[in-house]
């Protein structure tokens, strides 16, 4: 099942990086609770999880690689082939299937041009169907590097994939997708806030996240 | 606990309205009299499992240390409660969580959310933040000697670890397979083999009411067995869908067409799920009259279980919708017991077919048979063949198209497709 994969270039993770887990394993009775937020700074640190990054997982907590493995294998979130730098996920579920959530995973395939389950040549763009992301008040939903987008038509699914193509953002700020591509929320997300993914892994804590000043705290 | 002005995620706002008061009172109580309270508040599990809370505290085993461990790994389709408390109102559930663990003698508490739940994250770890600042957390909690740490875990992308077995054992870094029960009752071998508490996200937030106005009062409010508010995450073909906070005991009828507006179009409607996909189904015929409580629906054959309700109007196709239920369970399933692991992978591909046009009338026999497999008798609640209960599940939307919408299903098969298309 797993795929034996050539030692490529061995790259160890930064002396900071390094802290940065050691910090993590702090906040746990046992290091072996760290695995799963250290498989986030590894996806962080290359962009998806590497059998460089499970090694290094590996030595923080006191596993070895194959019992790190085994654990990434288990969820979803752990991207072992390299996503491209938006993943877009589109919720198939039951109450979002409901209200056409087929149409617009059919339109961001064709606009995209990556059939879902993979990425496009480029390594821009990935595409997955995936089950309830808890936005069903607001169905249809999507989401951009896990920031949600709810309300999705499948026209305002194919204009988030032309301003991916196009505007190429650093960083997916969820509550502008959700004034640019969204529609109607499963409730009042309360104010704008600017925390932003840097990539196809959930921006949380110090796993890429940017945060700037919220729109809330100007006023 | 729903009433949010735009920056009621902060601390200041939630000290304005009376937030951390509770807290307050508890730390002056000792421990069992806070436990009492919410024995007496008869507040049942607001999950799933719909457990009363305050016997579950009192069922903790007393070896040290023991933990409290806060589910907020909503992934049930159709709920989105707790993303809500979570984003709009984390205080409220963490002042739970500070009292559960005063209550049980925890100096550690894990807050569990969802990986696909970011900004629920980002706002609970600054709530956890600001609680640290503000002395609601750490040592000798507001001069009481109490001292707690509270940690904030990001799950990964798996349903199964909304059961608090998978749950524990995704929090100790493992695979998220749920435990044999017995002997690994959390109470007794929860987090690393120690006594653990884990509660739900609205469950907790409900904790600081309780307190602060006292369990009796809490009791008053709905129906025996249904006390106190909860709340309705309501979606699919409605005209307001949202989450709504309730008094139990109204009637379907009335949450369907007065709290969510009915349907668009004012189309008539088929069935609704009445407690998230694990649900068995619920008809016009036969209960749009019955009360919304736990009991009433038990006895009818169903659950409010997390309290999503997912309405689907005449225009929906049954089948369509049970294989899109079967495929979650399917892709879900943590593959540890053969009825589970085979038996939803088998009906999600005979739904398929049948969907597509290629069934077979003995395809009606084996998707009873295989659910059988999983779920003897086909009972309510149901017979396990399996550690948990995420087989189980996939049987309920099954019995609903065998038994009302037979007709449909059989026209499927002797049209070759679907007659709703």
């Amino acid at each position: 099942m797993v795929e034996i994969r050539s030692p490529s270039v061995r790259r160890g993770w930064s002396e900071s990086t390094r802290a940065r887990a050691s910090e993590i394993v702090k906040q746990y009775p046992d290091p072996r609770s760290a695995v799963m937020p250290l498989l986030y700074l590894a996806m962080a640190e290359d962009g998806y999880l590497t059998d460089n990054g499970m090694r290094e997982v590996a030595g923080a907590v006191g596993l070895t690689p194959a019992q790190v493995r085994a654990v990434a294998s288990f969820y979803t979130m752990y991207k072992r082939d390299d996503p491209g730098r938006y993943l877009i996920s589109c919720c198939t579920s039951i109450s979002c299937m409901l209200l056409g959530s087929d149409e617009v995973l059919r339109a961001i395939e064709e606009e995209s041009d990556v059939t879902a389950g993979e990425t496009d040549p480029e390594e821009l763009i990935s595409v997955e169907h995936v089950e309830c992301i808890g936005a069903c008040g607001g169905a249809p939903a999507v989401t951009v590097n896990y920031e949600l987008i709810e309300g999705v038509t499948a026209e305002k699914a194919r204009e988030l994939v032309r301003w991916l193509r196009t505007a190429r953002p650093d960083a997916i700020v969820g509550a502008e997708c959700q004034e640019l591509f969204g529609g109607r929320r499963s409730f009042d997300w309360g104010p704008f806030d600017r925390d932003s993914a840097l990539g196809p892994y959930p921006a949380f804590g110090p796993l890429g996240t940017v945060s700037g000043p919220s729109e809330d705290q100007d006023g | 606990m729903t009433r949010h002005p735009s920056d009621s995620h902060t601390l200041e706002r939630y000290l304005e309205t009376g937030g951390y008061q509770a807290l307050a009172k508890a730390l002056e109580m000792p421990p069992e009299e806070v436990t009492g309270e919410v024995k007496a508040a008869n507040l049942r599990g607001r999950g799933g499992a719909g457990f009363p809370c305050g016997v579950k505290w009192s069922f903790l085993a007393p070896a040290k240390p023991a933990y409290v461990v806060v589910n907020g790994d909503e992934s049930e389709p159709g709920t989105f409660k707790d993303r809500q408390l979570m984003e709009r109102d984390p205080h409220q559930m963490l002042e739970g969580t500070i009292i559960t663990s005063y209550a049980n003698g925890a100096n550690h508490a894990f807050i569990y959310i969802r990986g696909e739940y970011p900004r629920s994250a980002r706002r609970v770890q600054q709530a956890v933040e600001d609680a640290y600042a503000a002395g609601y957390l750490g040592s000798d909690i507001l001069g009481s000697g109490f001292d707690l740490e509270v940690t904030v875990h990001l799950g990964a992308g798996a349903y199964i670890c909304g059961e608090e077995t998978g749950l524990l054992n995704s929090l100790e870094g493992r695979r998220g397979e749920p435990r044999l029960k017995p002997p690994y009752y959390p109470a007794a071998k929860g987090l690393y083999m120690k006594p653990t508490i884990v509660n739900n996200v609205e469950t907790l937030a409900n904790v600081p009411w309780i307190i602060h106005n006292g369990g009796e009062a809490f009791a008053a409010i709905g129906p025996d067995g249904s006390q106190g508010t909860r709340l309705f995450s309501i979606s699919g073909h409605v005209r307001r869908p949202g989450n709504y906070e309730l008094v139990m005991g109204l009637t379907w009828r009335e949450l369907i067409y007065d709290v969510a507006g009915g349907i668009p179009g004012d189309r008539a409607l088929k069935c609704w799920i009445p407690g998230g996909a694990s649900a068995p189904w619920f008809v016009p015929d036969d209960h749009l009259d019955l009360p919304v409580t736990l009991d009433d629906t038990a006895k009818a054959g169903s659950m409010l279980g997390s309290g999503a309700v997912v309405i689907m109007d005449e225009t929906t196709c049954t089948v369509r919708a049970t294989e899109r239920l079967v495929r979650f369970f399917a892709h879900e399933s943590c593959g540890q017991c053969t009825p589970c692991r085979e038996g939803c992978s088998w009906l999600e591909r005979i739904l398929r077919r049948i969907e597509e046009g290629a069934g077979r009338e003995v395809d009606v026999d084996m998707l009873l048979d295989i659910s059988d497999n999983i779920s003897p008798g086909l009972a309510w609640p149901p017979r396990m063949t399996t550690i948990c209960p995420l087989g189980p599940s996939a049987v309920s939307p099954i019995l609903a198209i065998t038994s009302y919408f037979k007709d449909e299903l059989m026209a499927h098969i002797h049209q070759g497709g679907c007659p709703l298309d």
